[in-house]
């Protein structure tokens, strides 16, 4: 396939307001002022597109649950996060193509009614703040974005928001509360943010690849989009492909290739012609798999046939010199401290499984300790606020049952038995 | 109370770190700076300044290098909250400072594709070179050493971000000693940056 969300990033200057309406931008949205509101929806609906976040949830059902009759004003927030470790997709669009999202971005506001669209940014993007802000001025200045849009009486802004570090805000409720100007921690649902979300207003959430593909599907029709990629996974697909592999980077295709095309094909295949050991085929939330499960395809549904997630397609892949004990501990660090602390088993549970975790890989642990690692991830899975707690568990559970081995020979051998050279050992 | 039976509170234990820091400086925004923090806020409904507590708090970090009580009161003045809701922002986000740090806060991406990398040994390397710890700042106040997590930049691992802000790629750990170096001679201009934005025009 083509790239089409990516196909002109590599060029000079691509990313400015003249190139993109010179190769047909602002033409989707033009298309949707024209139709009503509802008839947007149906398009996005009828296209099958789902939400390229980490859920996979349809993006124009997700519209639709937004209440048309609110008093109250609505919004749309764009979750340009990309916290999940792996992934560094979101970037790639906002830095090269932004008018693309701020084109779906109004095509959005457009459908669900809202006026005003945040663009929530991770903290460590300022980089790309000062290019969506610049961008967003010349929007401005041609008509595209403030008062009365191509004369249709749309009216509709947009903003870029900046966050300052942390991972529990790319969670879409904690993210409504960061831009509330709080800690990011995740609301108890429902009331769902479609009803009650920014503000205690109706608000939409969509990421940014989300809503790139949005103006595609307005120009080039819903069939179009569909037949792109397997049934219900339709459109094109941005991989981020790092780790052990020759080119790490972010290709975009469709989801008809496997996770072993995407290592050979793309990626260029295993580092200095190593072999495989296992690769996280959806970013660090997901279950590990194994290399004899990677010819699924890499779509929603084919790759949780293989027992894990498409999430955010962030593909990271390990060599035979990892070590999965250490894959473990080095990833619950990540949740221990991306923990938000508002859930007792989230906020505890991270700390002490990380304990456990750091002493098994150093050789202290014992038989029991992998039982009870398993026993306290229990007690966190499907016991919290948000999917914060399954994700944080993904990397333990999953590399105990594929690698049980690995970590009983860590504990009957007193040490680490696997360790690599570019670790600091 | 535990939540597990085997869970025992022994010192140690993730418990609140909540601590009082000392005062520092009185703190005022610049004149130009509240401008800038009244701009942003036009960006929300007016009932709703309180959305911009994280800019106002990178304004204050960028005026003073830290965020220290006194701003922190001022912030929540300026704003129109309680400083307690301020000091909530403050202590739950990674990028804002607590204290004085050195002039260059180099920051170590310690997530997984960036220590398959050997993101290890380039925190080893700075570590070993500038004689302190992660989270120590060195005698001369020239820099501090962070771990970060994932940046999301994993493509370029391993990565290192210098001040919040600028980034550098594909950091090889034997060299790590050398980057210090040229961060003393040439100030940020030393780091690779993004390469989206370095190849934009
Ligand atoms: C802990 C956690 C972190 C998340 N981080 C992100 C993120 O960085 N970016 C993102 O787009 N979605 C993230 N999500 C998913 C969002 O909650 C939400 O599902 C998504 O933004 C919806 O957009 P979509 O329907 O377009 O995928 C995260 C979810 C959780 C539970
Ligand atoms: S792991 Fe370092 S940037 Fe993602």
């Amino acid at each position: 396939m083509d790239p089409v969300l990516t196909s002109h990033v590599r060029e000079p200057r691509g990313a400015t307001l003249d190139a993109y309406v010179g190769r047909g931008g602002y033409e989707g949205l033009r298309k949707a002022l024209g139709l009503a509101p509802a008839q947007v929806i149906d398009m996005v609906k009828a296209s099958g597109l789902r939400g390229r976040g980490g859920a996979g949830f349809p993006t124009g059902m997700k519209w639709q649950f937004v209440p048309k009759d609110s008093p109250r004003p609505k919004y749309l927030c764009c979750n340009a996060d990309e916290s999940e470790p792996g992934t560094f997709k979101d970037h790639v669009l906002m830095e090269r193509n932004p008018h693309l999202l701020f084109e779906g971005c109004l095509i959005g506001c457009y459908a669900i009614g809202a006026k005003v669209a945040y663009i929530y940014i991770r903290g460590e993007f300022s980089h790309v703040q000062r290019v969506l802000e610049a961008e967003i001025e010349a929007a401005r200045a041609k008509g595209y974005l403030g008062k009365n849009i191509f004369g249709s009486g749309f009216d509709c802004e947009i903003y870029a928001h900046r966050g300052a570090g942390a991972y529990e805000a790319g969670e879409e409720s904690a993210l409504l509360e960061s831009l509330e100007g709080k800690r990011a921690q995740p609301r108890l649902r429902p009331p769902f943010p479609a009803v009650v979300g920014l503000y205690g207003c109706p608000t939409a959430i969509n990421n940014v690849e989300t809503l790139c593909n949005v103006p595609l599907i307005l120009t080039n029709g819903p069939e179009w989009f569909a037949s792109l990629g397997p049934e219900k996974n339709g459109g094109p697909k941005l991989y981020c492909i790092s780790g052990h592999v020759e080119k790490p980077g972010v290709y975009e295709t469709s989801m008809h290739v496997t996770i072993r095309e995407l290592i050979d094909k793309y990626g260029g295949g295993i580092r200095g012609g190593r072999t495989l050991k296992a690769v996280i085929p959806g970013g660090s939330s997901t279950p590990v798999i194994l290399p004899d499960q990677i010819d699924a395809q890499a779509s929603f549904d084919g790759l949780v046939k293989a027992g894990s997630m498409l999430g955010s397609a962030a593909i990271i892949v390990m060599d035979d010199t990892t070590c999965m004990v250490w894959l473990a501990e080095n990833l619950m660090h990540f949740y221990r401290h991306e923990s938000c602390g508002k859930c007792t088993p989230c906020r505890e549970g991270t700390d002490w499984l990380l304990k456990i975790l750091r002493r098994i890989e150093r050789g202290e642990g014992t038989m029991r300790d992998i039982d009870l690692l398993a026993d306290v991830a229990s007690n966190i899975g499907g016991k919290t606020l948000c999917p914060f707690g399954d994700a944080a568990v993904a990397p333990v559970l999953s590399t105990i049952q594929h690698f049980r081995a690995e970590y009983e020979a860590h504990v009957r051998e007193g040490r680490c038995t696997c360790p690599a050279d570019w670790r600091a050992m | 109370m535990s939540f597990h039976p085997e869970m025992r509170y022994e010192s140690g234990m993730h418990v609140s770190q909540r601590e009082l820091r000392p005062d520092g400086e009185p703190f005022a925004f610049t004149p130009a700076n509240r401008d800038r923090l009244e701009q942003i806020a036009t960006h929300y409904p007016a009932e709703h300044r309180r959305s911009a507590v994280i800019p106002a708090l990178y304004i204050v970090q960028e005026q003073q290098g830290y965020v220290s009580a006194p701003a922190i009161r001022h912030v929540a003045e300026v704003i129109g909250c309680t400083p307690a809701e301020v000091d909530d922002v403050v202590t739950y986000y990674a990028m804002f400072f607590r204290q004085p740090v050195g002039k260059y806060v180099v920051q170590v991406c310690r997530t997984l594709s960036c220590a398959l990398r050997g993101a290890e040994r380039v925190t080893a390397e700075i570590s070993k070179t500038l004689g302190i710890s992660v989270g120590e700042t060195d005698p001369t106040g020239t820099f501090t050493l962070m771990e970060m997590e994932c940046l999301g930049a994993c493509d370029r691992a391993p990565v290192v971000m210098v001040n919040n802000e600028h980034w550098h790629e594909c950091q090889a750990p034997e060299d790590a000693g050398r980057l210090l170096e040229s961060l003393k001679a040439s100030g940020e201009a030393a780091l690779t940056g993004c390469h989206l934005e370095v190849e934009r025009d």
